[in-house]
């Protein structure tokens, strides 16, 4: 079990004509997800050709809407690599043909547009992860997004982060001691998304296979310190935490949008001290993110079953 | 909800700049000009004619009243007099730092029979998703501050963009605020305004603080304040114009240009890495092992030769920086690739403090191999705490303690 994608889930890429959307089309199936085909508005009834490191060729049917490619293909998610000034555009026409799923990687979507965007979200069913994130992994399933397969280990320990690299390097972290990961989900570093910790945190709680949770949050807003009120009240497995922002000044955003202390407020000490209140181990730096998980899951005489491969 | 009023987190641009796009909008403002020079200072004030004229500092940061930036005329002598003293000189405000910053426009403005000052503000509110208004009878103080002393003297509407402020929401608000009853319309023709400037611009923030109730009957924005959102920019030619480059770190301009995010610390090893939240929390790891960081710099996705060579360049252009941290978290980029692209860009730039590179992801052993193997004063590092390590001894070693 995992949450959002597994092996069943269909993907079409929004933007698979472009250089990043092909790119990160033959990484995902090399990784063995179903990519189905992909929507480039004008290109419709054309194919793509994405030769693989195995060897072999496939050949992905292109259409110019979402609505076609969902008919066509069966399709139940979407990944965006479509530039800023129409990813809005795109995230909506994914919404509006009713998948279950989508995922936004395209970083630099003006505010105002995503204000609209979870206004036209409210009252309909699709889940959307992003934007500006690298996207999410179920470990040997399926892969949408940019982050390198290969680093995952399939296993039990769920992962929920604003930020992209740091949750490389925690996944690297835990796959070097063995402790596999149920699914990995990047929520992006943007002030207005699509899930958000809680909403995350809430599926891993739910999924049976997901033993114990990595939360990795950043300065700016008080997501992180809502998570943690929220894990206090209802959280039934161990959470281990990390806040990156440590030594930021105020005042200055740092790279993603979302990322300011403002105001005094949003600051990493603020969020550890929430954290800690309500329970969460937080990693006193990024390099023990592995160990402090480790040594919870051993405190909880969980390690063992979160051991999935020989180290 | 959450409070979040977000400084200088994007294009920021000047008071008077900032009035004239409101103005577009059927916000009033109070009639004034703008002056380079003393004299166009005072041939303003004598075009303006009215019997006081307010000679305001123009720098992007707020608190100039406190720091003796805005000042009374009451005759072209006294506008002279202050133009003379204020252009030029170096402002220090709580919002400036203390190097403060130099005064080189003067906004000259009529002066306004003031009965009560009031506050307006939009920011975008993560928690909801949505633009908020909010509002307080404590015009003229730092919003925080209220915020912090006295919360339910702000009151707030939260818009839906389908159909954007609505009249009854600004009327709710400006009774709350209790503005003059004869004077509520003007108020709301004022709120619908500055909301209809915000959502049309683009803007990530905007502040009327005062918001001000004249002896004749006027509502109308003292100050103004508007920061706009730069991932909209490109759909707002307009307001690029209107950017000072002189309000803007000029290495940090120049980063944005090769798409690397650079911020200037007080330390002294330079970072390099790629991905925000990896950038962040190598700072702060450093600083853990007892360095300090000189700066979060964001090389991006692709940590190509070029990139990397004008992020060493960028760095090394800050004197303190005594040695320099390269974290990489290749991912799908092979480390191979980046490790010649580091190689050729030290030796391009003939760099001469020392060096630690931590690589990881797909070729990592080629990559470390490429780095030793290149002549050049580059040390290797394991992993993220090795490198941090590793670097702070480095820079202790070379007598690069803090400066």
């Amino acid at each position: 079990m995992s949450i959002l994608v597994n092996k069943q889930t269909k993907v079409i890429t929004q933007g698979i004509t472009g250089k990043t959307g092909l790119f990160h089309a033959k990484g995902a199936l090399d990784y063995g997800t179903q990519m189905v085909g992909g929507v480039t508005p004008g290109k419709g009834g054309t194919r793509v050709d994405i030769p693989l490191e195995s060897g072999e060729t496939v050949s992905l049917p292109v259409f110019n809407t979402v609505r076609e490619a969902k008919e066509a293909t069966g399709a139940n998610a979407s990944v965006i690599y479509v530039a800023p000034p129409f990813a809005a555009d795109a995230i909506m026409e994914a919404v509006d043909a009713d998948l279950d799923l989508v995922v936004c990687i395209t970083e630099g979507i003006p505010v105002l547009d995503m204000v609209k965007v979870k206004k036209y979200m409210e009252g309909k069913r699709t889940i959307l992860i992003g934007p500006n994130c690298p996207g999410v992994i179920t470990p040997g399933e399926c892969k949408i997004g940019i982050m390198p397969g290969y680093i995952h280990l399939p296993g039990h320990v769920g992962v929920v982060s604003r930020s992209g690299t740091l949750t490389y390097e925690a996944v690297h972290q835990l796959t070097s001691r063995g402790i596999g990961q149920s699914t990995a989900v990047g929520i992006g570093g943007d002030p207005v998304k699509g899930l958000d910790f809680i909403d995350v945190l809430d599926m891993f709680n739910r999924d049976p296979d997901t033993h114990a949770v990595i939360m990795i949050g950043e300065i700016g807003g008080t997501a992180e310190e809502e998570a943690a009120e929220w894990i206090r009240a209802n959280m039934k497995k161990p959470v281990v935490g990390f806040i990156g922002g440590q030594t930021a000044p105020p005042g200055k955003r740092m790279g993603h949008a979302g990322a300011i202390i403002s105001g005094g407020k949003g600051t990493a000490a603020e969020k550890v001290a929430a954290m800690e209140r309500c329970g969460i181990r937080v990693a006193p730096t990024p390099a023990e993110i592995g160990a402090t998980l480790e040594a919870v899951l051993k405190e909880r005489g969980l390690l063992e079953q979160c051991i999935t491969a020989k180290r | 909800m959450n409070k979040r009023w977000e400084e200088n987190a994007d294009v920021n641009i000047h008071e008077y700049q900032a009035k004239a796009v409101l103005k577009a909008y059927g916000v009033k403002v109070p009639e004034g000009r703008v002056a380079f020079t003393v004299d166009e200072a005072v041939e303003a004030a004598r075009e303006l004619g009215t019997p006081v004229v307010v000679v305001k500092a123009q720098i992007h940061a707020g608190g100039r009243g406190k720091a003796g930036g805005v000042k009374l005329a009451r005759s072209l002598d006294e506008v002279r007099a202050h133009a003379q003293e204020l252009l030029g000189k170096v402002l220090v405000t709580h919002q400036t730092g203390p190097a403060g910053k130099e005064v080189k426009r003067l906004l000259i403005e009529q002066g306004c029979d003031i009965r009560k000052e009031y506050y307006i503000g939009l920011v975008v509110d993560r928690s909801s998703g949505r633009v908020v208004m909010m509002a307080s009878e404590e015009g003229g103080t730092e919003i925080e501050e209220v915020a912090a002393r006295t919360p339910e003297k702000i009151f707030k509407e939260t818009i839906d963009p389908a159909v954007g402020l609505l009249p009854f929401q600004a009327r709710r608000l400006a009774y709350a605020i209790n503005i003059p009853g004869d004077l509520v319309n003007k108020a709301v023709q004022f709120m619908l305004g500055l909301y209809q400037a915000f959502v049309d611009k683009d803007c990530s923030i905007a502040e009327i603080n005062p918001l001000v109730v004249t002896g004749d009957g006027e509502v109308m924005a003292l100050d103004a304040k508007l920061n706009f959102d730069d991932n909209a920019l490109f759909r707002h030619p307009d307001i690029i114009e209107l950017r000072d480059p002189d309000e803007e770190d000029e290495k940090e301009i120049q980063a944005s240009k090769f798409g690397l995010s650079y911020i200037a610390l007080d330390g002294n090893i330079g970072c390099m890495v790629n991905g925000a939240g990896l950038a962040m929390a190598t700072m702060d790891i450093i600083k853990y092992y007892g360095g300090e960081p000189a700066n979060f710099l964001d090389v991006g996705g692709g940590a190509s030769r070029e990139k990397v060579t004008e992020a060493f360049k960028i760095i090394l252009a800050d004197p303190n920086v005594k040695g320099i941290f390269v974290n990489i978290f290749g991912g799908i980029m092979r480390c191979d690739v980046i490790a010649e692209g580091v190689v050729a860009a030290a030796k391009e730039i003939g760099l001469n403090r020392p060096l630690v590179v931590r690589l990881e992801g797909t070729n990592v052993d080629l990559g470390k191999k490429i780095l030793s193997e290149s002549g050049l004063n580059i040390t290797a590092a394991d992993s993220m705490a090795d490198g941090a390590q590793k670097i702070v001894a480095l820079v202790n070693e070379t007598g690069g303690g803090h400066q």
